[in-house]
């Protein structure tokens, strides 16, 4: 399946992604079409290579074959128009910084080499913390945030990237209720400005309610598609290897096909 | 102190001894933040033992101890130590910390051989080489001093320049690669400033104590400041006040060798971080929890006087300080608690030696059980049973 041809390229298409750490695959052989305008969930078991397709994607980690295509153009050409959100345990959070400084680095590309931000950059970056809701703690320390804080800062970070796509690693892993739902409200008001956002997701009872677009992966792709077509009990059980418990007692949709075949949008 | 003074700005020795150690401590002390920051401490304590054969193999080569090219050789092989490090972790199953641990010692001990060859085979020319084991800062001379101080501060000034891409590549390299920078190239470019601020101080401090030139005037610094900038510049004040300060205490008194001098004027100011720092040191830390569970107590206190007292169905029932101390268990100092209270206005004592809530007491008892969720343990008043 080439990317399609017209005018309106798919926000984001992998073809043949493939990436290895030692002799193992970590990931195998991946397509992936995300239309644009869509919220996509990534789920799949703990070393499935969530975070592995999300980096190899923003090319930090180097894949051994593979395409990748957002918008129609190599990432390269495209970076602006992208916004990560890394995981909240990826850095240190005993950083010497605070909150409005983490969001300032979301300007960095932006700024490009050796300028600072200045006056206006400091006035976007606590507009962001205002959307997020962390405006009053733009001084504060970031080891001194809760983990539902932190993933707000990051998240704003995100938001001063003013891209078209975002990646986001586990946005609400640690967080508590309240903040799940006004992050999930934040990525709505993303979607509704025309973006795309693709998130890895561990939270397999929440997928239909947050997001209308998912990917079960385990290595290998095993499906992809909308969630009523993908999220289906066979494909689940295929990616997590029969230890899905909670499917028997949820209805999975109404036009689950019979799993056999990999669903993909055209 | 002010023959001291003189002393540094006449005396030549001194005074070149102290600008260098300075210098060094400047220098050790900014980039270092960033070695401390992304737990590179050790790398450090590597490159410069990594060093020595770099040192020996120059001479070996220029015949020369001349200061530029003895650097150029510790850069060299501080460089390469690096490279074999991280090389190993990238493709043995040998972790970094093995790697580096053996890195160190190998390059260490190569540097001792070539020493010893040196001593034995190349005449007079080569005394003092021996000096980079543990430093002779009275050797220093002002063309040692230039040297220092112009690697130094262009090393300063590239760090001051990419401000924005090096800070991004300590808090966050995966997200700094995804902006578009080049974070393996400018991971290179932050290590070889490392190894900069290393080799410049390793005639003075000598290979086996340099380490404590990067780390400690950042460790101090940390505990003082929540930013960046303020550490970084923090512990180049540490650096310089720790290197003029050694450099003259060794240098008014006798026996005492300079780098080791220096290097203990830097742990004192650590162990004073450590201990004093606001926010962070050991001492505020115990003064705060001691606040907080004083509090805490009072407040449990009050709570059981409450609950004693709605038992009663009379608010101000006094009791035996006795009482409480058997339902606070764990604390034998009711009494004490007891006086805090009453200081503060919250419960009062009759004649007869008993304790009761006052009115005030009540209020804020009142106040407490609601904002800790506790209301419903207490027994419920006669108003509130009534108005069920």
């Amino acid at each position: 399946m080439p990317p399609s041809s017209d005018s309106n390229p798919a926000a984001l298409s992998v073809r043949d992604l493939t990436v290895a750490y030692q002799e193992e695959p970590v990931l195998w052989d991946i397509d992936l079409t995300v239309p644009s305008g869509v919220l996509m969930g990534i789920v799949g078991p703990n070393g499935a290579g969530k975070t592995t397709l999300l980096q190899a994607i923003l090319d930090i980690v180097p894949p051994a074959a593979g395409q990748v295509r957002i918008f129609g153009a190599p990432y390269e050409e495209q970076r602006h128009r992208v916004g990560y959100v890394p995981q909240r345990g990826s850095v240190d959070w005993d950083f010497p910084t605070n909150a409005l400084d983490v969001v300032l680095m979301g300007l960095y590309g932006r700024l490009g080499w050796i300028r600072r931000p200045g006056t206006d950059e400091r006035e976007e970056a606590y507009a962001a913390l205002e959307k997020v809701g962390m405006a009053d703690y733009a001084d504060r320390q970031i080891s001194q945030l809760s983990g539902g804080q932190q993933q707000r800062v990051f998240l704003a970070r995100a938001l001063v990237q003013e891209a078209d796509l975002y990646f986001m690693d586990e946005p609400l892993q640690g967080v508590d209720a309240t903040t799940e739902r006004a992050i999930f409200d934040i990525l709505r008001t993303l979607q509704k400005r025309d973006c795309t956002v693709v998130a890895v997701h561990h939270d397999l009872q929440t997928v239909p309610e947050y997001f209308d677009h998912v990917m079960l992966l385990n290595v290998r792709r095993i499906a992809s598609g909308p969630v009523e077509e993908a999220f289906t009990e066979e494909n689940l059980r295929r990616t997590y290897g029969g230890r899905v418990g909670f499917l028997k007692q949820q209805d999975m949709g109404t036009t689950a096909p019979d799993g056999s075949e990999e669903t993909e949008p055209s | 102190m002010i023959d001291l003074f003189s002393q540094l700005l006449t005396d030549y020795t001194l005074r070149t001894v102290a600008l260098g150690a300075a210098t060094l401590g400047i220098v050790g002390g900014g980039l270092g933040s960033y070695a401390v920051l992304r737990g590179q401490s050790l790398l450090g304590d590597a490159i410069s033992h990594a060093a020595l054969p770099g040192v020996a193999l120059a001479f070996l080569i220029t015949g020369s101890k001349a200061p530029l090219p003895l650097m150029l050789g510790a850069a060299f092989t501080g460089v390469l130590a690096t490279l074999i490090i991280i090389g190993v972790t990238n493709t043995t199953r040998v972790p970094y910390d093995s790697a580096l641990a053996l890195m160190l010692s190998v390059f260490f001990g190569v540097g001792l051989v070539l020493l010893t060859y040196l001593q034995q085979h190349a005449g007079a020319a080569q005394a003092g080489l021996d000096s980079f084991l543990f430093g002779q800062a009275a050797a220093l001379v002002e063309q040692d001093v230039v040297t220092m101080a112009v690697l130094g501060g262009v090393a300063l000034l590239v760090m001051l320049l990419f401000w924005k891409e090096f800070k991004i590549l300590a808090f966050d390299p995966a997200f700094g690669r995804s902006l578009g920078f080049p974070i393996r190239a400018l991971d290179v470019a932050l290590t070889t400033l490392l190894v900069i601020a290393i080799v410049i101080g390793l005639q003075t401090v000598g290979v086996v104590l340099m380490s404590a030139i990067i780390v400690a005037p950042a460790a101090a610094a940390r505990q003082w400041t929540d930013q960046l900038g303020a550490m970084v510049a923090l512990a180049a004040v540490f650096g310089a006040v720790s290197g003029i300060s050694g450099a003259f205490v060794s240098g008014t008194t006798a026996n005492l060798p300079t780098g080791p001098t220096i290097v203990l004027c830097m742990g004192s100011i650590v162990v004073v971080s450590l201990v004093i720092a606001p926010n962070r040191g050991l001492f505020w830390m115990w003064w705060n929890q001691r606040r907080t569970s004083q509090r805490l107590r009072r407040e449990r206190v009050l709570c059981y006087l409450y609950t004693l007292a709605r038992k009663h169905e009379h608010p101000k029932y006094a009791h035996e300080a006795a009482t409480l101390d058997a339902l606070v268990s764990g604390s034998t100092r009711t009494t004490y608690v007891l006086r805090q209270l009453a200081e503060a206005g919250f419960v009062s004592r009759t004649e007869k030696g008993k304790w009761h809530l006052t009115d005030m007491g009540i209020e804020e008892a009142h106040r407490l059980a609601k904002s800790r969720n506790l209301i419903s343990d207490f027994p419920p008043t006669e108003d509130e049973r009534s108005t069920d």
